[in-house]
């Protein structure tokens, strides 16, 4: 068992792990945040997306210890305190971006790297960074439309649905 | 997955250290290891991570010319660092996907030598040099078959240097639920001839095409493929192609990457 410390949503965190213990378990059973959902646990299906030192990872293929002394973001740092969605939520809910929403955190965490990266992204390049996010429930077009919204363009341009 | 011990040591030589000890294991990105270990298909006593060594971070060019790659190297920073290299940093920039290419290393990946892994292709084909702890081993010599390498016990690629080829590309017929590749090509120019290398092919893994290297060095056009084809018996089949549709797929990949690297 070894000590980890790291900075969760901007706050201090710590627990005592094991060499197995993965960052998504750390981040949900020792400090409760169950926002980052496991879905398939093998790194295909994107759904425990967080950030670590600022960049998108799956955090059922980290483990907790890699991340010791390392700047974490997830899920529930997104919207305000009081609970303002940030724009990217917003446009997921505005666009009908999820149904089920089992996959929405990691599509948010995943979208919010890509806008970082390009702030202007075309629904092809959109579309190609989801590779590693799967949706079982809308068939992606309102994931699109919603990434497209939150970027700042036109929806309209996407076409028809 | 069974409980190990974990150590982040922060040079290579503490690395090499810590990886004397009894069942241990150095871990790269984790991006094969930890699913392999939560398959139960692995387990070691110890895992020495690779992440925290900066001496073995970042991209240069050396005096020959060649691209220097750190082995902890993510695919990440070196779709976004090897412009030198484009066939090669289009190559980081198409394995798995953003979040898998954030963790991911290429010294994991050619010590892993995955049947149906990208970089051994490139490896291979840029005629390679992996730079470990103890030596250096040319690609030719390094990939043994079907995941396993040159590597002694203990060993770690602590660099990568590519030479780097007039023209290249790798085209990847990519396998869609596991992001290999089913079949991968890369195709290399260098002044002194071409080299070609498969990926996802065989069940000898990485593989040079050498009747094919010699058509192209005399003649770079998918027209010096045509007559050319590939023994259906050492390829993989599965349930994802057969041994013939694989070496059917490798001239007809093998050709899109001429094209697309002229």
């Amino acid at each position: 068992m070894a000590q980890v410390t790291m900075t969760v949503n901007g706050k201090a965190a710590s627990g005592t792990v094991e060499g197995r213990t993965l960052l998504s378990s750390f981040l949900r059973e020792t400090l409760d945040l169950t926002g980052t959902h496991v879905g398939c646990d093998t790194s295909q299906c994107g759904a425990c997306v967080v950030h670590v030192d600022g960049v998108a990872v799956k955090s059922c293929t980290m483990l907790a210890a890699e991340a010791d002394g390392a700047d974490v973001a997830t899920i529930e740092g997104q919207a305000a305190p009081d609970g303002t969605l940030n724009t990217i939520q917003q446009a997921f809910q505005d666009h009908h971006g999820l149904q089920c929403g089992f996959c929405t955190p990691g599509m948010v965490m995943t979208t919010a790297a890509l806008l970082k990266d390009n702030p202007k992204p075309s629904e092809q390049e959109i579309r190609v960074h989801l590779e590693g996010n799967i949706c079982r429930c809308t068939g992606y077009h309102n994931i699109i439309k919603a990434i497209y919204a939150a970027s700042g363009q036109d929806v309209a341009a996407l076409g028809a649905d | 997955m069974y409980n190990f011990e974990f150590e982040k040591p922060s040079s290579i030589a503490d690395a090499v250290a810590a990886l004397g000890g009894d069942e241990a294991q150095a871990l790269g990105g984790g991006q094969t290891l930890i699913p392999t270990l939560k398959q139960r298909l692995a387990s070691r006593t110890t895992l020495i991570s690779l992440s925290n060594i900066p001496e073995m971070q970042g991209i240069c060019t050396g005096d020959d010319g060649a691209l220097c790659i750190g082995g902890a190297t993510t695919h990440g920073a070196v779709a976004s660092g090897a412009g030198a290299y484009p066939g090669l940093a289009a190559l980081a920039g198409h394995i798995g996907d953003p979040a898998v290419r954030n963790r991911g290393t290429i010294g994991g990946s050619l010590a892993n030598n995955d049947p149906s892994a990208c970089y051994p292709a490139a490896a291979l084909a840029s005629g390679a040099t992996l730079v470990t702890n103890t030596r250096e081993i040319a690609s030719d010599d390094y990939f043994l078959g079907m995941f396993e390498t040159a590597l002694e016990e203990g060993e770690i690629i602590t660099e990568v240097r590519f030479p780097i080829p007039e023209v290249s590309h790798y085209e990847k017929f990519v396998q869609p639920a596991s992001r290999f590749a089913l079949v991968g090509v890369m195709v290399a120019k260098f002044a002194d001839g071409v080299r070609v290398a498969i990926t996802g092919a065989s069940e000898e893994g990485v593989f040079r095409w050498t009747e094919v290297e010699a058509a192209l060095s005399a003649n770079f056009s998918p027209d010096a493929l045509d007559g050319l084809t590939l023994d259906a018996d050492n390829m993989i089949g599965d349930l994802h192609g057969s041994k013939e549709y694989r070496a059917h797929l490798c001239g007809v990949i093998a050709k899109r990457a001429v094209v697309k690297a002229a």
